[in-house]
């Protein structure tokens, strides 16, 4: 099985909030959770680098360990996937997660914290694959249709890459050492413990 | 005439560019054929060595997305996941531990020259109520708090994931509604009682006589003994941690960014379960710890040799201050 992961080749993104944009469209994301973000780093400085952001899928997930109620699952693919049924909401998950990826809509006590969303790998939740139940809650399962996640598909410059991680890695290592520079694949070490050597 | 005058601007247009050639021609032979752009390009393993997160700018509202990477998440990991629950376990079976202990050589501590049969009031109703509304918010506070800590592994294996998940979400309810309560019973506490819980100096001897549960002799105290004092500044400032940590945890990333959230977790999580195990011997001390004791918070009035016992400088006081009315209420 593959080891489902994303990279994102900071070399290449421009910035266009894209991947954003269609992540939002595809699982009709609700108005102000983002499961994918793009931070720019020494924003007008020279060597500033724009890095699209979501939940990694971390090997031995933070949130996953901290969750009070247990409610997080790894796929045979490595996606970190978690039920909104046995969620109660408490925030912990964001605290502990390196990458700030989960979401909480502003509903329940007080309108401070309702139930986690976050990037699936566009893998859906523990709900039969492609049902009406998985998309209401998780959004589509576009894994299940043998597609890969919507944002690295539609990424104009390639800069997101998504899918087997050693397929990546091998693409992006390639990439570095045909135009000479690379500023790391972010996020690897602290999600998977290993790094591309480049 | 139009035709002219296009003529006339693609002469001009032509003119701009053979200068603006002219000027980059040799300014490109100055530079290096091969410009290597990831010389100051900004690498992660770089700002790692510098910073202990990487920020970023954002194009959406939500300023808290900024963080790209803070590993400090899995030191966070790491107290919730180990250290809190040794400290937790500790505290509270630690406590417990001491306390059948304690119970099993010193017993219960008698009204030495038994009761008297004439009882005087110690707390009236409002202080009663005041007392049991706050003692009944951190029980509930306390149980549903350490759910959070320790319910994946204690309860959850008995109720089952669903079951479990929806006990966790009333419990969740029920300690973010009854914190409202909860504080204020902290703050009317403050208030009706600090007059008596300010230190002075029989509180020295008392301390050094180690107490009547401790010691065997009774040092003389007034309406609150050291001991006493001690618990009401433990359940003020305690009380007020809980509810400072609570409300930021309650109300998150209004005050504070995710580290402070994390420190505001720990704090909680820590005062928490000390907390807890403070009130385990407080609740000792007023039932079975105490013959007598716990009548003062049950109906308000204690036996008189009780509180002669314990609590002789405030029996005086109080019959002063009854005799002073007896004497200036007119005669008949
Ligand atoms: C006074 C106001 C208080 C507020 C606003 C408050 C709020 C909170 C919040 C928001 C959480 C996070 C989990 C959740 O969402 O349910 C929490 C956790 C917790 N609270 Fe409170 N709380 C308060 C008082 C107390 C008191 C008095 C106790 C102890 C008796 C307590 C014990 C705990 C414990 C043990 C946890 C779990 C810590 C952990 O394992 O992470 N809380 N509290
Ligand atoms: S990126 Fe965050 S939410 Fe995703 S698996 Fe890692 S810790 Fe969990
Ligand atoms: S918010 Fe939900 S998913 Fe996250 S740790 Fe709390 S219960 Fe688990």
């Amino acid at each position: 099985m593959a080891r489902m992961k994303f990279l994102c080749d900071a070399d290449r993104c421009i910035e266009c909030n894209a991947c954003v944009t269609a992540c939002k469209n595809e699982h009709e994301v609700p108005w102000g959770i983002n499961r994918r973000r793009v931070v720019t780093i020494n924003d007008g400085k020279p060597g500033e680098r724009s890095v699209s952001m979501a939940c990694m899928h971390c090997t031995d997930a933070p949130c996953a360990a901290v969750c009070p109620v247990k409610c997080f699952y790894t796929t045979a693919d490595g996606v970190v996937l978690h039920s909104k049924d046995l969620c109660i909401g408490c925030g912990y998950c964001f605290y502990a997660c390196p990458f700030g990826a989960p979401q909480y809509p502003k509903v329940g006590n007080f309108g401070s914290r309702g139930k986690m969303d976050k990037c699936t790998f566009c893998a859906g939740g523990p709900e039969a694959d492609s049902s009406k139940a998985e998309y209401d809650k998780y959004g589509s399962n576009r894994l299940a249709e043998g597609k890969l996640p919507l944002c690295a598909e539609m990424c104009s410059t390639k800069s997101l890459l998504a899918g087997d991680g050693d397929v990546i890695a091998q693409i992006y290592k390639e990439r570095v050492a045909k135009r000479g520079y690379g500023s790391g694949a972010w996020g690897w070490k602290t999600a998977y413990k290993e790094t591309i050597a480049s | 005439m139009t035709m002219l005058l296009a003529l006339g601007r693609s002469a001009i247009a032509a003119l701009a560019l053979a200068v603006l050639a002219s000027i980059a021609v040799p300014a490109s032979a100055q530079q290096p054929t091969q410009v290597n752009p990831t010389a100051s390009s900004v690498k992660e393993d770089q700002l790692f060595r510098q910073m202990t997160r990487i920020d970023g700018r954002i194009s959406i509202p939500d300023a808290k997305e900024g963080v790209l990477i803070q590993p400090a998440g899995q030191s966070w990991r790491q107290f919730h996941e180990v250290t809190l629950p040794w400290i937790g376990a500790i505290a509270i079976l630690g406590m417990l531990a001491l306390l059948v202990i304690f119970y099993l050589t010193r017993g219960m501590v008698r009204i030495e020259r038994g009761r008297s049969g004439r009882t005087i009031m110690r707390f009236n109703a409002f202080e009663r109520f005041v007392h049991w509304l706050t003692a009944t918010c951190f029980i509930v506070l306390a149980i549903s708090g350490l759910n959070i800590t320790f319910g994946r592994q204690i309860l959850m294996p008995i109720l089952g994931p669903n079951g479990f998940a929806s006990w966790s979400q009333y419990a969740k309810y029920a300690h973010n509604y009854l914190s409202f309560p909860f504080t204020l019973g902290v703050v009317l506490i403050l208030l009706m009682w600090i007059a008596w819980a300010l230190p002075n100096r029989t509180d020295v001897e008392w301390l050094k006589q180690g107490g009547g549960l401790v010691g065997n002799k009774h040092p003389p105290a007034a309406r609150f003994n050291a001991g006493q004092k001690i618990m009401f500044w433990l359940v003020v400032l305690g009380g007020a941690a809980a509810a400072i940590s609570g409300y930021l945890l309650m109300f998150p990333f209004y005050a504070t960014d995710v580290e402070g959230m994390q420190t505001a977790q720990m704090v909680h999580g820590i005062v928490a379960v000390i907390f807890v195990a403070v009130m385990l011997a407080h609740i000792y001390i007023g039932t079975i710890g105490m013959e007598g004791a716990f009548e003062s918070m049950g109906t308000g009035d204690v036996d008189l040799n009780w509180a002669k016992q314990h609590h002789p400088i405030w029996v005086e006081q109080e019959m002063a201050q009854s005799r002073g009315a007896s004497q200036g209420a007119p005669a008949e």
